[in-house]
């Protein structure tokens, strides 16, 4: 890819994220009240699509074939466990992660 | 005694922004390694965290950027995995209401983390409410384009082995997740997002589950919303 393809690239991608953040914003100005439907879904969907987003990280491992999933399941249970015991985001995430990479490269290869 | 209104602002945002502070700099970091990696230099990488600002897409991106070229792919590919900002937006269409020119950049630095401070987190006595929304966006930005100018610049000068490095994503995710879970009203909504999410991906495949899967869950969250919806005084 040129530099200038780069950029276009580049831009298209911001151009798209800048949009999803403020279509909302538009659709609903203010001095207008957004509708009880809409204001709803502002208090669930949050919870939501965290699990949609753990979901999609995930969504290429497969359960037939080795290892099974099994680093991908120590992985999220070890984070998720340290983060219910500790409720430190770093540590969560770095030894979640350290663990995860340690089995990927030394354990299930 | 009176210090510059700006600068109680920031006092009072810093703190929120700790456990933000030490997340980005190691995401960031391990973005800017990524992406050096593949091969892409470090001021490509300072652009797209600065421009874009959103780690899951930017870490999706990295693909696209050493692939073919194909913008409207990216456009929709980008409006797809980003369309829970459109959530975040519903939710944050009271609190950043009537912030003048400061909400253009509110919106535009929306992302995950910031919006989960500035969705729960009230400003303190004395503390202008657009003041605090304000620093707390702009800290966590600078922390994610800091953290991601350092990988970079790491990623050049050292080779790491990168393999399984990308699970930082599923664990940041996770421990969102695992955070929200502590908090009992939203356990239904975020069951109704993985369960929802799982059908997809068993009906639809990996490459083609997200829109049913979105779909899906709106559904869900439509027909559940007699039980769900809380009752908040005026």
């Amino acid at each position: 890819m040129s530099f200038w393809q780069g950029l276009v690239m580049a831009g298209a991608i911001a151009a798209a994220t800048i949009l999803t953040r403020f279509l909302p914003f538009w659709l609903f100005p203010e001095g207008k009240k957004a509708p009880a439907y809409v204001a709803y879904l502002g208090q669930v969907l949050p919870y939501a699509v965290i699990g949609l987003l753990v979901v999609y990280c995930l969504k290429s491992v497969s359960f037939s074939a080795f290892p099974f999933g099994l680093p991908e399941a120590i992985g999220v249970a070890v984070t998720a466990l340290l983060h219910w015991w500790k409720n430190n985001m770093l540590l969560s995430i770095g030894a979640g992660t350290l663990c995860y990479m340690l089995l990927v490269q030394f354990v299930f290869c | 005694m009176d210090a510059h209104p700006q600068k109680r602002a920031l006092a009072a945002a810093f703190p929120h922004t700790v456990p933000i502070m030490t997340g980005f700099l190691f995401l960031g970091f391990a973005y800017g390694v990524v992406m050096s990696a593949k091969g892409i230099g470090p001021g490509w990488t300072i652009l797209m965290s600065a421009l874009v600002f959103a780690g899951s897409m930017q870490y999706v991106a990295v693909t696209l950027l050493t692939g073919a070229f194909e913008p409207l792919r990216a456009f929709f590919l980008t409006l797809m995995v980003n369309a829970r900002h459109l959530f975040y937006g519903i939710a944050m269409l009271e609190k950043y209401r009537g912030l003048g020119w400061r909400k253009i950049y509110l919106v535009f630095g929306l992302c995950d983390e910031t919006f989960s401070v500035n969705c729960s987190a009230e400003p303190p006595e004395g503390v202008e409410r657009g003041d605090f929304y304000f620093w707390v966006t702009l800290l966590d930005h600078l922390y994610w384009v800091a953290g991601s100018a350092l990988g970079a610049a790491a990623g050049v000068m050292i080779r790491f082995d990168i393999k399984g490095l990308d699970f930082v994503l599923t664990a940041l995710f996770v421990v969102i997740f695992t955070g929200q879970w502590r908090q009992r009203p939203g356990r239904a909504p975020a069951l109704v997002g993985v369960g929802c999410s799982v059908l997809a991906l068993c009906l639809w495949g990996a490459d083609g589950f997200l829109l049913p899967a979105m779909g899906m869950i709106l559904l869900a969250l439509t027909f559940l919303r007699p039980r769900l919806e809380r009752r908040e005084g005026p």
